[in-house]
């Protein structure tokens, strides 16, 4: 038997996976999957987003994927999409890198800086 | 619960079902699989989502791309390109729910859902109906939960009263007042019954709201049994609805296992448990004195009133009855207070219906709109108005027991009392439209087909008056009416109208005297002058072959079944209008549209 409190968590665990399909506020995350974010590795990072979102039960978070965003070099490539702010890109991006993106820009609103599009042009 | 990129809703309402949706939702979990993307993407069955004309209809989210009729080789399609790559297949998308750059507009911006206001109807095409958790999420047995641990009975019931609501089964009586007579009613046992048996032709939003939503309505009679007393309750839903049965069964199993249904509820003293009883389709049984006879397992017939059910109900005890609609609005009173409620509808009619359109409309399907919502708003600007440009002749409102609502009322607001003002009724709320191509003459007549079968022949003014009526009817149509039978059809009407035991026959002349009310003149001339503007009483009719337009096929007189129509080359054909039967094969053949119907 369920107690309110339960209930409670049931809702909140459920809200998460269906607020879906409700219009969104919140942050945007997208992932570039053409061919060649494809085949750079974009689908393992797609399900480390999914996972990492799932873990720290953050809410109101899409993540969705988008084609070539046109850098194929720097594949698999992201954009962050908070509201009301620039668009961020990260570039190569591995699971690691995801781990550290949620905690830092997602959670904290704090951009990462190395990761991004920017630092990665300085770089070359 | 895993997390998904993307859901992918497909409805399973019985319109959607019927065209295939089952069979899209398989398709679609075994290309998923193929592309190795099952972990991404979750495919969900919902109940409707109202625009059953142009289903199966399947929606993605997060982008809320609204795929209509959607045909077994879109999915590939779909999954391929939407799905895989992310590009949406704007071809198959609904064609109303894109703007003019082709870009997807928001469901609540397509004309179809601008003026609707989803209450009873909330998570139906929202939810997975036979996941209690999709709609413990929405909200859902909150209300409940507040009800037991925080408001008394009278709180309740409070609530009630204040929102002003009021029944949706068709007559309209005020909810707060029944779940008070039940509640102050005298009985060491009580019971909460739910009335689903939809029986009006044409309307099907109970249906849907069990199907799409089914636990709104065990949360709200799980409510209703804590308010009145009772430990029971009854489900009464017509046998005809398998699908809705299916998910009733799966969701009150569901609420069992997690104690929203059975012993201490929710770790309270209060107890409730719900049951299912099949109805055999009987429209009778829709009247709450017979339900309650059908629910006890006797024969479906009515009874005098009072007693009523809230002092003497099922098996003799106090029994509070309401209708689906009814149940599905109480949770979200609970949840978003009385004053809420009250600020939508109209100064007697508060919240909103919901309509099942159809006959000659553009967009076949539900709409839940605010009372005083015009007729104009839902059949033109909701409904997408007439089919082929035809011209608006009548709606008719309450099935087979309401009326038929002319041009010259379309802007009445629909309310309980605006639609018996003009003669006709809320209803449970179907709505069906015609056109100039209906006769009016026929319409009456086809409802009191009904009511004439349907009518259990308990009292003699419902068995014998309305098939005297009915005799009355087909002589017009057939074209041997005389002066006098009008005035003899609304004096029978009146008499069995005040006569009649129960509401079946004390409704049932309504579509013929609202009829004879705004289409006198039609009917005139059927009796008059032999004559049947429509061209659907085929006793009027002739079928006449135009002589410039005849080109002597000779085909016309081969697939004649009756030999009536003759005539040799370069002649124009005539047909025999003694012998002709007018099955109309002639005109259908005809490669020249040289025969019409007069």
């Amino acid at each position: 038997m369920k107690t309110l409190k339960e209930l409670e968590e049931i809702r909140q665990r459920t809200l998460e996976s269906v607020n879906l399909r409700k219009d969104r506020t919140g942050a945007r995350v997208v992932v570039g999957m053409a061919t060649c974010g494809i085949a750079a590795g974009a689908r393992p990072i797609l399900m480390a987003f999914l996972e990492e979102i799932k873990n720290r039960s953050l809410k109101d978070i899409t993540v969705t994927q988008t084609g070539c965003i046109g850098v194929c070099r720097l594949e698999p490539m992201v954009e962050v999409y908070l509201p009301g702010k620039d668009k961020v890109t990260y570039v190569k991006m591995t699971p690691e890198k995801v781990k550290r993106v949620v905690a830092e820009h997602l959670v904290n609103n704090q951009v990462v800086q190395e990761f991004t599009i920017g630092a990665a042009e300085k770089n070359d | 619960m895993e997390l998904y990129r993307s859901h992918v809703l497909v409805c399973g309402g019985t319109g959607c079902h019927s065209s295939g949706s089952a069979d899209l939702i398989e398709h679609f979990n075994r290309d998923l699989k193929k592309y190795g993307i099952e972990k991404e993407v979750k495919v969900v069955q919902t109940g409707c989502f109202g625009l059953c004309e142009v289903g199966p209809v399947v929606i993605v989210y997060p982008e809320g791309a609204f795929y209509s009729r959607v045909k077994d080789e879109d999915v590939t399609e779909i999954v391929s390109e939407h799905l895989v790559k992310g590009r949406i297949v704007k071809h198959l998308l609904y064609h109303d729910s894109v703007d003019g750059d082709h870009e997807i507009k928001s469901l609540d911006e397509v004309p179809f859902y601008q003026k609707q206001m989803r209450v009873a109807l909330r998570n139906c095409g929202v939810i997975n109906p036979e996941n209690i958790d999709e709609y413990i999420a929405f909200d859902g047995y909150m209300a409940l939960g507040k009800v037991l641990t925080e408001m008394t009975p009278e709180d309740v019931i409070d609530i009630l009263k204040e929102s002003g609501l009021r029944g949706r089964g068709g007559a309209g009586f005020p909810a707060g007042l029944k779940w008070e007579f039940t509640y102050k009613a005298q009985g060491d046992k009580k019971f909460v019954a739910c009335n689903a048996d939809e029986g009006d032709p044409g309307a099907f939003m109970d249906r849907s709201i069990l199907e799409g939503d089914p636990h709104s309505v065990i949360e709200a009679m799980t409510i209703a049994g804590y308010t009145v007393g009772a430990d029971q309750g009854y489900i009464y839903v017509r046998a005809e609805y398998p699908i809705a049965v299916e998910r009733l069964t799966k969701a009150i199993a569901q609420a069992r296992e997690y104690g929203l249904l059975g012993k201490n509820i929710l770790g309270t003293d209060f107890s409730f448990d719900l049951e299912l009883r099949l109805g055999a389709g009987a429209f009778v049984c829709g009247e709450e004195t017979a339900l309650m006879a059908s629910i006890e397992g006797d024969r479906g017939e009515p009874r005098p009133r009072p007693p009523f059910p809230a002092v003497k109900g099922l098996f003799g005890k106090p029994t509070l009855l309401n209708n689906v609609e009814t149940y599905a609005n109480i949770p979200q009173i609970i949840l978003k207070g009385p004053k809420w409620f009250q600020g939508i509808g109209t100064e007697r009619s508060k919240g909103t219906k919901v309509f099942a359109l159809g006959g000659k409309i553009n967009n076949t399907g539900l709409v839940e709109v605010p009372m005083g919502t015009t007729l104009r708003e839902i059949i033109y600007e909701i409904g997408g108005g007439i089919p082929e440009g035809k011209t608006f002749k009548a709606a008719q409102t309450g099935g087979p027991s309401g009326g038929c609502i002319p041009a010259e009322h379309l802007d009445t607001p629909i309310d309980y009392d605006s639609l018996t003002a003009i003669g006709s009724m809320m209803g449970s709320g179907g709505l069906i439209v015609m056109d100039e191509d209906n006769c009016m003459v026929d319409i009456a007549r086809f409802f009191l087909e009904f009511t004439v079968d349907e009518s259990c022949g308990k009292c003699p003014p419902c068995r014998i008056g309305t098939k005297r009526m009915l005799d009355l009817l087909n002589k017009i149509a057939e074209g041997k009416g005389e002066e006098g039978d009008l005035e003899k059809l609304e004096e029978l009407g009146e008499g069995i109208k005040i006569a009649s035991l129960c509401g079946l026959g004390q409704s049932a002349p309504n579509p013929v005297l609202s009829t004879i009310k705004y289409f006198r003149e039609e009917y005139e001339e059927h009796i008059r002058d032999k004559k049947c503007r429509a061209g659907v009483c085929q006793a009027l009719l002739q079928y006449i072959i135009i002589e410039d337009k005849c080109r002597s096929c000779g085909l016309c007189a081969r697939v004649c079944p009756v030999n009536a129509i003759s005539g040799q080359k370069k002649q124009p054909y005539v047909i025999d209008q003694d012998s002709c039967i007018k099955c109309g094969a002639c005109m259908e053949r005809c490669p020249f549209d040289a025969i019409v119907k007069r």
